[in-house]
């Protein structure tokens, strides 16, 4: 039997990576102590580890100033996405004069239009420019795949819905909206991840607001030399970024697990 | 032949014993790219009739469907509801129940949802026609099937859901566009019993399009014979055999005979070239 033939339990599944991760770990404390590689560039397992208890509560803080921009600016990007890509499907007119500035809006770097959020918003409120930064970042692919999502129902459901009288808003909530949902929650799954990112990286340019947030955490070890820390934070980071995805995976797949291909388990 | 001469009918106006329930005058059809779907269609449809368009892809009977469930306007001519209301607006009060080639279910919702769909659109309470609902699934054989979502379902299985969303409005007409095409060959036998089966119950009018010779003379009280470039109806055939119809009428020869007919004429509509019914 061929390896790729060979079914994986899911014990497996979890076992395998942690096991790896495990071994990866322990020959780095090794190779770090073996080879005496200064805490400044590259610190053991067990100094991030203990960065990561002494320095708790700083770290959870800024981990919740993160966590706040990151999902404010994901709910305001999946309803304005939402709402502007319905919108564009009511009209065509609509549709061609919104998607070229969402477009210009996607392709333009986040970290070039940052210092004019900064300016408009004012210095005070650097929250708000983090906030809307963090928003264009996430939205574009809500938009793009809600509207690809409502245009592609099938012609003859269409035609059914026409042939009982079916008004707007019930072709739009009883037909579009569930045929959209799988391209929406993929589209939510990039977003949730890019909103993440968006919020870290404008931090990084703007600074911060009232109080640090990850972003800065890592900046100021940087510059004070407290590696140890810099990767307590950077695993901080990591562990909400596979925290929004594996929530909006579970999101997926208790809305589509009974009917959609994507999430159907297949018995063969 | 067992005595009985199969009556060919080439006049518009076949079946006179029964009142007109829709009148099809010189209907044509021009799409803006250009194709010229259907042209002089002449066709008066009696109420409780089962009547086949019969053609070769291409014919433009799919479009003569579409254009009587009201999907499309004709170019030219006009479609008539006799003894139908007209609203405000002078659009037909049809009372149809239109099954596609595919089942065409949403796969987001269960079998009760996709035939329940019709009533909610209506603005009907889901508790008050729940029962409503139930019968017309148990109406085609899905009595234990009520909250299965269609993937877990047969082609077949999923064909019937169709049907019964079709009739859960108890319509006068049920219009269906190939419906058992894509089904295996006993599926489709099943399937055309039970649908004779039902509609001896109900005296709703059916409008059934296929390519199936052997198809249209088992279920057909009459086929329209159609030709192509443009669609036009060639032949009006009245299949004049009792019902209920089984098993028997298959094998027997007047079946045979008529399947001859129909297919000569359907081998005249398409300009002599050989078709395999």
């Amino acid at each position: 039997m061929s390896d790729e033939a060979r079914p994986v339990s899911p014990a497996m599944r979890v076992a395998v990576p942690v096991l790896l991760g495990i071994v990866v770990l322990l020959v780095w404390e090794v190779l770090v102590r073996w080879l005496e590689v200064p805490k400044f560039v590259l610190p053991a397992p067990s100094a991030i580890f203990r960065s990561l208890l002494t320095d708790y509560p700083s770290l959870l803080a800024s981990l919740w100033i993160t966590l706040r921009i990151t999902l404010m600016a994901f709910v305001i990007a999946l309803a304005c996405g939402v709402l502007l890509a319905v919108l564009s499907i009511q009209s065509r007119l609509v549709e061609i004069s919104i998607f070229p500035y969402a477009v210009i809006l996607q392709v333009t770097p986040v970290v070039a239009i940052a210092p004019l959020i900064l300016i408009w918003v004012g210095v005070e409120h650097i929250d708000r420019a983090l906030l809307i930064l963090a928003t264009i970042v996430a939205f574009f692919p809500i938009l793009s795949n809600t509207t690809l999502g409502l245009k592609s129902v099938d012609h003859n459901l269409r035609d059914l819905f026409q042939l009982y009288g079916a008004s707007r808003w019930q072709r739009l909530r009883l037909l579009q909206l569930p045929a959209a949902m799988p391209y929406l929650l993929g589209g939510m799954k990039i977003s949730g991840g890019l909103a993440l990112i968006g919020a870290v990286v404008a931090e990084f340019v703007a600074g911060s607001g009232t109080g640090a947030g990850l972003a800065w955490r890592i900046v100021e070890s940087a510059n004070r030399l407290n590696i140890p820390r810099m990767f307590a934070a950077l695993l901080m980071l990591s562990t909400l970024g596979i925290c929004i995805f594996l929530l909006l995976a579970g999101l997926e797949q208790w809305l589509l697990g009974r009917w959609h291909e994507s999430a159907v388990q297949r018995e063969r | 032949m067992d005595g009985v001469e199969p009556t060919r009918d080439t006049r518009a106006a076949g079946n006179t014993s029964k009142p007109a329930l829709i009148r099809i005058a010189g209907v044509g059809k021009r799409y803006s790219g250009g194709t010229h779907a259907l042209q002089g269609i002449d066709l008066t449809v009696a109420e409780g009739e089962f009547l086949s368009l019969l053609g070769p892809s291409g014919c433009g009977k799919s479009t003569l469907l579409r254009l009587i469930a009201g999907l499309g306007e004709p170019s030219e001519g006009s479609i008539d509801w006799p003894r139908g209301s007209y609203d405000a607006a002078g659009t037909p009060d049809r009372s149809i129940g239109f099954v596609f080639q595919e089942p065409t279910l949403m796969p987001w919702a269960t079998v009760f949802e996709n035939v329940y769909l019709p009533l909610r659109l209506d603005g009907k309470r889901r508790q008050d026609v729940a029962a409503q609902v139930e019968d017309a699934i148990a109406g085609v054989g899905l009595a234990g099937f009520v909250h299965a979502y269609p993937r877990q379902l047969s082609g077949g299985m999923r064909m019937r859901v169709s049907i019964a969303r079709a009739l859960v409005k108890r319509p006068k007409v049920l219009l269906m566009d190939e419906p058992f095409a894509a089904l295996d060959e006993i599926t489709r036998m099943r399937l055309n019993d039970d649908l004779l089966a039902l509609w001896a119950g109900s005296g709703w009018t059916v409008l059934f399009v296929t390519h199936s010779v052997y198809e249209s003379v088992y279920l057909s009280s009459r086929i329209a014979v159609m030709g192509t470039r443009p669609g036009h109806i060639r032949d009006l055939i009245e299949i004049d055999a009792p019902y209920p119809r089984d098993e028997a009428f298959r094998l027997s020869a007047n079946y045979i005979e008529y399947c001859r007919i129909t297919s000569t004429a359907l081998r005249g509509a398409m300009g002599g070239q050989a078709h395999e019914p």
